[in-house]
């Protein structure tokens, strides 16, 4: 009876505390506390941008992978890595001078810059506003972020196109690979000829 | 008097000889030198109509079919005839908002389903129209052909067989060899068509076109995969059309159309208008959808919509 009585007293605050836990954000702090797996505590430094919130990866409905051929990168330049491993990452908005000249930005050029969709320290990595890191053959998710209406036609066939069995497998095509993505208006292409005129070819 | 009546008489006599002499020889000629190819003519003749062929009078058709196509081409060509695929409608869906108007669906179209290219029949039109005017077609243009398209102030909107469900053409064929099959494709029997044009005079999209002369496809360039109501190698004096590329779309699994396969901004559309999955049902039911010539009741499964 007693042990009775008095459960509610441990119950509630416990189930605030719980409460609490779940729901209060984590301090924007660049200190992160984590512990390993022998149960060490261990203090982590982290940019902002690291620490950028998130929303629950874990809980996020997994994307369906969608089969894409290889993105289309320029000859010889991926993995990125392969130059940019010994460069110290420069974030500043700059004329490129040495490298990548060719790039002309022409993607809401004002509000955005390459380590906007280029991550920073991991240049073979495409950056979410997430923070989450992906693959350049899953971009689709990077250009999804502001043209979520192109996403979801896309998903469905609608928007872009798609090849292989009206009936069975479909092979869909990256969004870069029909547009630059620093420059993705589709540009005008050369007509195949018209028809003949009637009469023509009779002579 | 009676020497010229004899005369008479005598150059009578002797033509009608000569006649009876060139009848047999034209007999002769037709039976006896290179049997095999007259053979091919004669059966070719007699054939039925293709939904009365019995399964094995259906086998030889094909045989002889397969055998003088081969010869012609000097390839290995198969004509097929596989039936419609239960439960399915075909549905096509072209994005107005997309189209530039390149014609490259027209060109792969010709290669796929071995158009003559002398004299020349496409089965895609792509016309150019005024986006001030909208869908009017007294301001369409088709002989279009600048260096660069799109041009300003234009968008393009290629039109071919829209597969009507009440299909114009098929009731005034006086013999029947052209009608809608099961999953909705109106195909031709280029063994039964006389040729007589009825077809291309209901047609309200100009989708239907005859060969006005012995079709010109070089053996290089023909597709060897063919349907007997689709893409096979057509005779002179025969209507042909669209048929939503029967040879590759009714196979399990099936090919897109080779103008669905082609297009560079992905603004063509195909499937199954049965399935409530499939990307032309999403499409209906999402998008700002209109068919061509809506009010003459056609009912065409074609539809021109705008994903934006």
């Amino acid at each position: 009876m007693k042990t009775r009585k008095y459960a509610h007293k441990i119950l509630i605050p416990g189930a605030c505390v719980l409460v609490q836990l779940l729901f209060v954000p984590e301090s924007y702090s660049s200190r992160v506390k984590e512990f390993d797996r022998s149960g060490q505590l261990v203090v982590t430094e982290k940019t902002a941008a690291e620490l950028q919130p998130t929303y629950n990866i874990k809980n996020r409905q997994s994307e369906k992978i969608f089969p894409v051929p290889r993105p289309p990168f320029s000859e010889g330049i991926f993995p990125c890595s392969q130059c940019h491993a010994g460069m110290k990452p420069n974030p500043q908005r700059r004329v490129l001078k040495d490298y990548h000249e060719d790039i002309v930005l022409h993607h809401a050029e004002g509000q955005r810059w390459c380590t906007d969709c280029h991550n920073l320290l991991n240049r073979d990595k495409l950056r979410l506003v997430s923070g989450e890191l992906i693959d350049f053959e899953e971009s689709y998710r990077l250009c999804g972020q502001c043209h979520g209406d192109k996403f979801r036609d896309w998903k469905v066939g609608i928007h872009g196109k798609r090849t292989g069995y009206w009936n069975g497998d479909k092979q869909y095509l990256l969004c870069v690979h029909c547009h630059n993505p620093h420059d993705p208006k589709f540009k005008p292409i050369k007509p195949l000829p018209p028809p003949q005129r009637p009469g023509a070819a009779r002579h | 008097m009676s020497d010229t009546k004899k005369c008479d008489h005598h150059v009578l006599h002797k033509s009608r000889r000569k006649v009876l002499k060139g009848l047999a020889a034209g007999i002769g000629l037709i039976v006896l030198p290179g049997r095999e190819a007259s053979a091919s003519v004669w059966e070719s003749f007699f054939q039925k109509h293709f939904r009365e062929l019995s399964r094995d009078e259906l086998k030889d058709v094909i045989k002889r079919l397969e055998r003088d196509y081969s010869k012609q081409y000097a390839k290995q060509v198969t004509v097929k005839t596989t039936p419609p695929i239960e439960g399915v409608r075909y549905g096509y869906g072209l994005d107005l908002s997309r189209c530039i108007g390149c014609r490259r669906c027209v060109y792969a179209c010709v290669g796929e389903n071995n158009q003559s290219r002398d004299p020349q029949i496409h089965w895609i039109r792509v016309m150019q129209l005024d986006k001030e005017k909208g869908v009017d077609l007294s301001h369409a243009e088709h002989y279009y052909n600048p260096v660069e398209v799109p041009e300003k102030g234009h968008f393009y909107m290629p039109v071919q067989c829209q597969q009507c469900e009440k299909p114009p053409c098929t009731k005034v064929c006086p013999v029947q060899a052209t009608w809608k099959e099961n999953d909705g494709i109106v195909v031709v029997d280029y063994n039964w068509c006389i040729g007589c044009r009825y077809c291309m005079a209901a047609c309200p999209y100009g989708a239907r076109h005859f060969n006005w002369g012995k079709p010109k496809l070089p053996s290089n360039e023909m597709n060897p995969n063919t349907h007997y109501l689709g893409n096979r190698p057509r005779p002179k004096g025969v209507v042909e059309k669209c048929t939503f590329c029967i040879q590759r779309t009714r196979e399990q699994p099936g090919r897109y159309p080779a103008c669905a396969e082609i297009c560079p901004v992905g603004a063509r559309k195909f499937g199954n208008l049965l399935d409530p999955g499939s990307e032309m049902r999403y499409l209906i039911e999402n998008k700002r959808v209109f068919i061509f010539k809506e009010d003459l009741n056609t009912q065409p499964k074609f539809y021109y919509f705008y994903a934006t």
